[in-house]
């Protein structure tokens, strides 16, 4: 089995969990800038935790010879303060120049407020502007399915921005179908907990098909799997799925929409 | 569903599972109720919820958005990062409060 991890938060997990994925097939795994557990007090911190995504990381991941490539925003649980946003945003520009970074992620909405809008904008303005692929953040729980209606009024409204070049993670029954018939591509996030559970997010694939969509563990510092996609491989291989539609799933399509970015090359494609 | 798989194979599959989550669904309303103090809006919502189990079909979607916010206007401020896991209809006077602000 061979595998990308799209969506995972590596400067929370250890290098257990990088032999592990190493181990389980895993080639890449994509890191989106994300909410630390904690308010940081200044773009200073963001712009350090940045140089840790595109300097530090793919150095620790190397030594398990995967490949890390990285997104880079202000997390939405941290859009409330615009002031500090702007400060942040004003960094990540020239960074975006860096050779792992894919583009604006993972961006999008928390409590569903106006200053998370602003913010949301001020994101898609950017990733615009450089020519960037986006991946988004949807809430939890009982925010996500407005705050998915939300976010994707955002996208459609920036003209610049096309749908295929979007990534719309975390969706679930209740979300993915107004993800895909608006054109965008929807992640499956696969948690113990909250999310979907491998079953479901394969009852997903059944009933909307394998075209512009892909599982990820989100791993990060809460509750989570770090080889939830390689366990949601095996779910699919009892349910009857060909080995070349599990390939598909957990391998050609993260490449396919990755590959929209020029710097997401794979040294073993 | 991959090659296509039969009822009796999905039964075979996911029925043990879905009975244990079930048998713990029953035990936690059962915990709920034999402990002092009052509920929550989240019991409210959970109990509503419990009921949509008896749609014909989409039962998954129907569940998730029986927790979900209908609304659709962006909240004014978030105070706070957490989600609930249920939505919390608001007071008829928080309705008016914030009527009266945006």
């Amino acid at each position: 089995m061979r595998y990308i991890e799209p969506h995972g938060h590596m400067v929370s997990r250890t290098t257990d969990d990088y032999l592990a994925m190493a181990t389980a097939g895993c080639e890449a795994v994509c890191e989106p800038a994300f909410w630390a557990g904690f308010d940081r007090s200044s773009a200073d911190g963001f712009y350090d935790y940045f140089c840790q995504l595109t300097e530090h990381e793919p150095k620790r991941a190397a030594k398990f010879g995967l490949q890390h490539y990285t997104w880079l925003c202000i997390n939405p649980k941290e859009s409330e303060d615009v002031a500090l946003a702007d400060h942040v945003l004003a960094v990540i520009p020239p960074l975006l120049e860096r050779p792992n970074v894919l583009g604006i992620g993972e961006i999008g909405l928390n409590k569903n407020s106006r200053n998370e809008i602003t913010v949301l904008e001020k994101h898609v303005d950017i990733a615009a502007r450089h020519d960037q692929l986006i991946l988004v953040h949807t809430p939890h729980l009982e925010d996500k399915f407005k705050g998915t209606r939300l976010i994707i009024d955002v996208l459609k409204n920036d003209q610049r921005i096309k749908p295929e070049r979007c990534i719309i993670d975390h969706v679930e029954e209740h979300t993915v179908k107004m993800v895909k018939d608006a054109g965008f591509w929807a992640g499956m996030t696969l948690y113990p907990e909250s999310k979907c559970t491998p079953a479901r997010a394969i009852d997903i694939l059944d009933i909307y098909g394998m075209d512009q969509i892909w599982m990820n563990s989100a791993c990060d510092w809460g509750i989570s799997v770090p080889l939830a996609v390689p366990r949601a491989a095996l779910e699919m291989r009892k349910r009857g799925y060909a080995e070349d539609q599990i390939d598909q799933m957990i391998y050609r399509n993260p490449i396919k929409f990755m590959s929209q970015s020029p710097k997401f090359k794979l040294n073993l494609q | 569903m991959g090659d296509g798989m039969t009822r009796q194979q999905v039964l075979d599959l996911y029925f043990m599972d879905a009975r244990a989550k079930l048998l713990d669904l029953a035990a936690f309303m059962d915990r709920v109720e034999r402990a002092e103090g009052q509920e929550d809006f989240r019991m409210k919502a959970f109990r509503k919820t419990v009921a949509v189990l008896n749609a014909k079909k989409n039962r998954a979607e129907k569940v998730l958005l029986s927790f979900s916010d209908p609304t659709r206007p962006p909240i004014a401020t978030a105070t706070t990062k957490a989600a609930s896991g249920a939505y919390p209809k608001p007071s008829k006077l928080a309705k008016r409060i914030h009527a009266a602000k945006t």
